[in-house]
């Protein structure tokens, strides 16, 4: 299993844009992937469940990927957390 | 069976296509046991698959109609539509309560949109209200009721609705659509807006529409008469036909003529102006041809809102209207408030006569704080167009010179402080009570100019109010003692070098321009869908022979004589 923590920088925190982009990365890959955040977890492949955080800007969390494809999985979430402009 | 149907005709125009009907259909249904989940998990899914199918193509639609920005929603869409936060716990559900489908979808989207319905954000709370459109064309596909898509509407179709909503606007091709009807709203309804944007005819507030027309019905809509023939006859279809040629032939006639010089059929210029009621008015006025603004009322600055408008908020108001207008005058009335108008704010006591009470310049001259701030406001924003000013209801020389001493002195204070302003401002006054009409020729040499507002100087003139029913019949624009009187002004102006307008209604009604312009008005000042039809009109008439015609129509007893005569003139 690999883990990685982003703090989300963008002022509307993670609004529908940036949580259709991530949610649309994950759900090709296999690994079974989650976001935690203020002690709830979520399968990050679901775009309610990670925008039912209500996740606001200059918030820490904490993704996890597990299965066989999770370290590239990992690679493409920092490419989207980036690309999209929520995280650096 | 043929059926007329009538409501307020919204936007002009005339179109004949089946008609659509945008409604949300009834969704409910039955919690119910099942006995086999495999079969409904299969129902579910293939509702799914359909509504995912129907959300792609709208997706597609909107990327090319109106932007991959506003497509974006319908992502969002069908991302819930593949969520296995959302699918996982419905066919559990499905499978382990054994209920049907419609209940299990019901039941685990509500506890989705109440996550969100409770957040403190405004922004997630509205997500409450995707889920619930995902939801519904779902539910409405488990439950084999037509949901409308109007994204995906791909022949010509004349729209029929409850009420249209933004939402609803955003998604189809209006290519397609040739006109709304719809039950609710008014003339400012925001399908009324839009129609009149799009140029395609609409009809509101036709009673019992959704409940007397089907889908695909052959359907007349007459935006210009306000009125919507189901099932039309062969003869009412050619004769409609023909009649939106018409029109058509008559709006570009029109719109030939925005940017022509308002002259009549023998070279007598006259200024057309608009009327307007606040800044976001001016671009139709520009549009439709004036040449001018001849009246921008300023209550609207003063209304909605629970103290007075500061100076600079007023100063931002007046100039946003200056710049658009740039060269052509804009002529500012002063606050005409007090009497029926009332403010929220200012308590002011009751009266028994409030048309004759204390209003407009009374109550201005009564406040002078409140009026300082204005005409400071004024003169701030003059530098900015071609500013005139005028003031509302005076009745004698005293409150005009009062006044006008104001603004002398708001000008020396601007001047002292080193604020700019322009000092080409003319100032001028209302002739709506009958004292100042009598009195212009000694107005007229103090005044800059003279704007006769007919609505109120013909009820006040005939003492009838024209809102009462009763009395109504006494408001006689074409009355000879109205007529006299506008001449009284307009002469008076005329002798000591000064222009006279009209801001009235009569500005542009057809009988009157004739009278109006004989007997020499400078400037008509109207709504601005009236201009083009009143330009048009003033090139096919003759000043000169009109102005021969004055002396006999003075003469004339009745206002019904007036409006025979003039008739006959016109029908030449």
């Amino acid at each position: 299993m690999t883990e990685k923590q982003f703090t989300i920088t963008d002022e509307a925190g993670m609004h529908a844009r940036p949580a259709s982009a991530l949610v649309g990365t994950v759900s090709k890959f296999k690994s079974d992937i989650q976001l935690e955040y203020k002690g709830k977890k979520v399968n990050l492949k679901s775009i309610l469940g990670v925008m039912s955080l209500g996740i606001s800007s200059g918030s820490v969390v904490t993704i996890s990927a597990d299965g066989e494809d999770e370290d590239e999985a990992m690679a493409k979430i920092e490419e989207a957390m980036k690309a999209e402009g929520i995280s650096n | 069976m043929t059926a007329e149907l009538y409501g307020i005709a919204a936007s002009d125009g005339i179109a004949i296509a089946k008609t659509y009907r945008l409604e949300s259909p009834s969704l409910e249904f039955d919690k119910k046991s099942i006995d086999d989940p495999a079969l409904e998990i299969e129902r579910f899914h293939t509702a799914i698959a359909v509504s995912s199918k129907e959300l792609e193509l709208i997706k597609e639609q909107a990327e090319t109609q109106i932007g991959p920005k506003e497509a974006a929603i319908f992502g969002a869409h069908l991302m819930v539509l593949s969520d296995p936060e959302l699918i996982g716990p419905i066919t559990e559900k499905i499978e382990n309560d054994l209920v049907n489908a419609e209940f299990a979808l019901h039941e685990v989207s509500d506890m989705f949109m109440n996550i969100f319905a409770s957040m403190d954000n405004d922004y997630m709370k509205e997500r409450a209200a995707d889920i619930k459109d995902v939801r519904n064309r779902v539910l409405a596909h488990l439950l084999e009721v037509r949901f409308p898509n109007p994204g995906l509407i791909s022949e010509k179709v004349i729209l029929l609705a409850d009420d249209l909503t933004p939402s609803d606007t955003v998604q189809f091709n209006p290519e397609f659509i040739q006109g709304f009807v719809t039950e609710i709203g008014g003339r400012t309804s925001h399908s009324a807006i839009l129609a009149r944007t799009l140029e395609i005819p609409a009809v509101v507030g036709v009673k019992k529409l959704m409940a007397s027309l089907a889908d695909e019905t052959l359907l007349i809509i007459d935006g210009i008469e306000g009125k919507i023939i189901a099932d039309p006859t062969e003869e009412q279809i050619e004769l409609y036909k023909k009649r939106k040629i018409d029109f058509e032939d008559r709006k570009t006639a029109l719109a030939a003529l925005k940017d022509a010089p308002s002259v009549s059929a023998d070279g007598f210029k006259v200024e057309l102006a608009a009327n307007i009621g606040s800044p976001k008015d001016v671009k139709s006025a520009l549009e439709n041809g004036a040449e001018a603004i001849g009246l921008f009322r300023t209550e609207f600055l003063y209304m909605g809102r629970d103290s007075f408008p500061t100076e600079e908020q007023q100063f931002e108001i007046y100039s946003e209207v200056l710049k658009a207008m740039g060269d052509k005058p804009t002529v500012v009335r002063t606050l005409d408030i007090g009497g029926d108008k009332e403010l929220s704010y200012l308590d002011l006591p009751k009266e028994l006569n409030p048309f004759l009470g204390l209003r407009a310049i009374r109550l201005c001259l009564e406040m002078p704080d409140l009026f300082r701030t204005q005409l400071r406001a004024l003169l701030r924003s003059s530098v900015h167009g071609n500013l005139n000013i005028m003031f509302p209801m005076i009745a004698t020389l005293d409150e005009f010179r009062q006044a006008k001493q104001l603004f002398l002195e708001e000008q020396e204070k601007l001047a002292a402080e080193n604020i700019p302003f322009s000092k080409d401002i003319e100032v001028g006054i209302m002739v709506e009570i009958p004292s100042t009409a009598v009195m212009a020729d000694l107005f007229a040499k103090e005044v800059d100019f003279f704007s006769i507002g007919t609505n109120d100087l013909i009820q006040y003139t005939m003492a009838a109010d024209r809102m009462n029913e009763n009395v109504s019949h006494l408001y006689q624009p074409f009355n000879p003692a109205i007529l006299r009187m506008v001449k009284m002004v307009i002469d008076a102006a005329h002798k000591e070098g000064k222009w006279a307008g009209m801001c009235g209604e009569m500005a542009g009604e057809e009988l009157a321009v004739p009278i109006l312009l004989g007997l020499g008005l400078d400037e008509f000042s109207m709504s601005a869908s009236s201009i083009l039809k009143t330009r048009s009109m003033i090139s096919s008439l003759s000043k000169a022979e009109m102005e021969k015609h004055i002396d006999s129509i003075l003469a004339l007893a009745t206002a019904e004589d007036v409006k025979n005569y003039v008739s006959q003139l016109v029908d030449k």
